[in-house]
């Protein structure tokens, strides 16, 4: 059964740019990606959308759906009233390029800045052993689809673009905790350079990023939590500090 | 100058959020509760009345320090004596609430509800908010929020000495064992939520395994971290239950110490 739903859509580029309405048919099942599709079909050939896989694992088609950071794809069209317009915008939290598709490249810099796994020279690939209770922790934060809503929502850059030369944002701080929780990384200063250089203490665990991971991942009781706590191990908390001088470890092994 | 998402390069867009929802709901009622239990923790912290009802004591004064404490409410002696600031006598309450008080200011909850809510930073996920600098907790005075650990260790020793308060309101009001009143409930029930919120607490599962890299060769740490985490997602409730408990408690121990209702004993 299909019905004609109101969607108001933002069109424009960096220089300007509005909200357009359009009214459009909505079939049984559908998402919003979809509809976009239809419209960009019947109504707007030239709308700018990104996307790629339709199955919510590409994190390509990230937009903001009723002003929430969303995937297209896995927003179901029956989750909204009949009577609902549903107002459609690129992300908010970085430069637009041109109607739904915003410039995420901030993401792909702070990429680079986070040091890369670090195995024990010894050890080769495929000579990895590691028992499964060891790696499950890091696994969960591997579900990452790099969507970026965690990244999009983070106020820290959102409503403070100064910041973001100093903050590295949610997605990147779950890879420096899967890589400081990794049993084999033997990079020991990932917990001072998340501090001093990616910015953690600028996170105030408000758990927005947590709320619209689309993977669902704990980002922030069991990544951003767990570093802040492990920084104060080394840098707030004396008597850890002294532990590790005397044990000539972190105390983390 | 424009900042956020009306900076410049951003999708122009006059409203600074999209959200049709309620979103403005949940900091409302965080505010109202947490103003309405800090006005009524004041209230009873100066108040420096009706806090005893042998054997009951109110968790805003236990342990009770000072040689001003009610007869009988001194378990652990007087170290603390009497204070006086501008001829005023300190209540004895207030120099155990900075400590509870402290452990729930740095929770890692506490700190989103009321960044959130009283700060609005942000009010909302998504919902830009007013203001126009942030360095989050890495200046003064918010960077002591990494002391949490020490609150926490402070917050365990206040638990043990509840538990022993609820373990003499066992005692009947001439001081004989064996006995068990509606009031012995309610600090067992205190206890008991101010264990689960501190059990459930985010720096007690670091601290339990959580700072480990290798589980396999800590299986006891690595079980105990198991089923602190399973407490820990549930730390929110028991936050919110554990600061209704206490603030009733004390609100019980208020009505028998003035004798508005009598402590009923079963046995």
């Amino acid at each position: 059964m299909s019905r004609k739903v109101n969607l108001r859509i933002w069109r424009g580029d960096a220089k300007e740019g509005k909200l357009e309405d359009v009214s459009v048919e909505a079939n049984e099942g559908e998402v919003v990606l979809d509809v976009i599709h239809r419209v960009q079909g019947t109504q707007m050939p030239d709308l700018a959308v990104r996307w790629n896989c339709k199955a919510g694992k590409c994190g390509s088609c990230s937009v903001e759906i009723n002003g929430k950071p969303r995937l297209a794809c896995m927003t179901r069209m029956n989750t909204f009233a009949d009577d609902e317009t549903i107002t459609v915008t690129p992300l908010r939290a970085f430069p637009v390029i041109r109607d739904l598709v915003a410039d995420v490249s901030f993401n792909y810099r702070k990429a680079m800045e986070v040091p890369s796994f670090a195995p024990p020279e010894d050890l080769k690939p495929g000579e990895y052993r590691m028992a499964q209770v060891d790696v499950e922790r890091s696994q969960e934060f591997r579900k990452c689809i790099e969507c970026f809503l965690c990244q999009d929502t983070c106020h820290v850059i959102r409503d403070h673009e100064e910041n973001k030369r100093s903050f590295a944002g949610p997605r990147f701080f779950i890879r420096i905790a899967e890589l400081d929780m990794h049993p084999l990384d033997r990079l020991r200063n990932r917990k001072q350079k998340a501090q001093e250089e990616h910015g953690l203490g600028m996170c105030n665990i408000t758990k927005c990023c947590t709320e619209v991971c689309p993977e669902h991942i704990q980002i922030t009781d069991n990544a951003i939590i767990p570093m802040k706590e492990r920084v104060v191990d080394v840098k707030y908390d004396p008597i850890q500090w002294l532990g590790s001088r005397i044990r000539k470890r972190e105390g983390i092994s | 100058m424009a900042i956020g998402v009306f900076s410049a390069t951003r999708a122009t867009i006059e409203q600074r959020t999209l959200r049709t929802d309620r979103w403005w709901l949940q900091p409302l009622i965080t505010v109202a509760v947490l103003v309405l239990f800090i006005i009524y923790a004041t209230f009873r912290a100066l108040e420096n009345e009706y806090y005893f009802a042998g054997p009951l004591l109110s968790p805003f004064y236990s342990p009770c320090l000072s040689t001003i404490c009610i007869e009988g409410a001194a378990h652990f002696g007087a170290p603390i004596g009497s204070v006086t600031i501008f001829g005023l006598l300190i209540s004895p309450a207030l120099f155990i609430l900075l400590f509870p008080l402290g452990f729930r200011l740095t929770c890692y909850y506490y700190r989103k509800a009321y960044y959130r809510s009283f700060w609005m930073s942000p009010p909302a996920c998504a919902v830009a908010e007013p203001h126009s600098k942030y360095t989050g907790e890495t200046r003064a005075p918010l960077i002591l929020q990494n002391g949490h650990r020490w609150f926490f260790y402070a917050g365990l020793v206040l638990n043990v000495i509840l538990t022993y308060d609820a373990i003499i309101a066992f005692k009947n009001p001439e001081g004989e064992w064996g006995h068990m009143s509606v009031g012995t409930l309610v600090l067992w029930l205190n206890a008991t939520m101010l264990w689960l919120y501190s059990a459930s607490c985010h720096t007690c599962r670091h601290t339990i395994g959580g700072r480990l890299r290798n589980f396999s060769k800590h299986p006891i740490r690595y079980k105990m971290w198991s089923w602190v985490s399973v407490l820990n997602h549930r730390h929110p409730t028991f936050a919110w239950i554990s600061l209704f408990v206490v603030a009733f408690t004390d609100f019980y121990v208020r009505l028998v110490a003035s004798g508005s209702i009598n402590n009923l004993y079963f046995f």
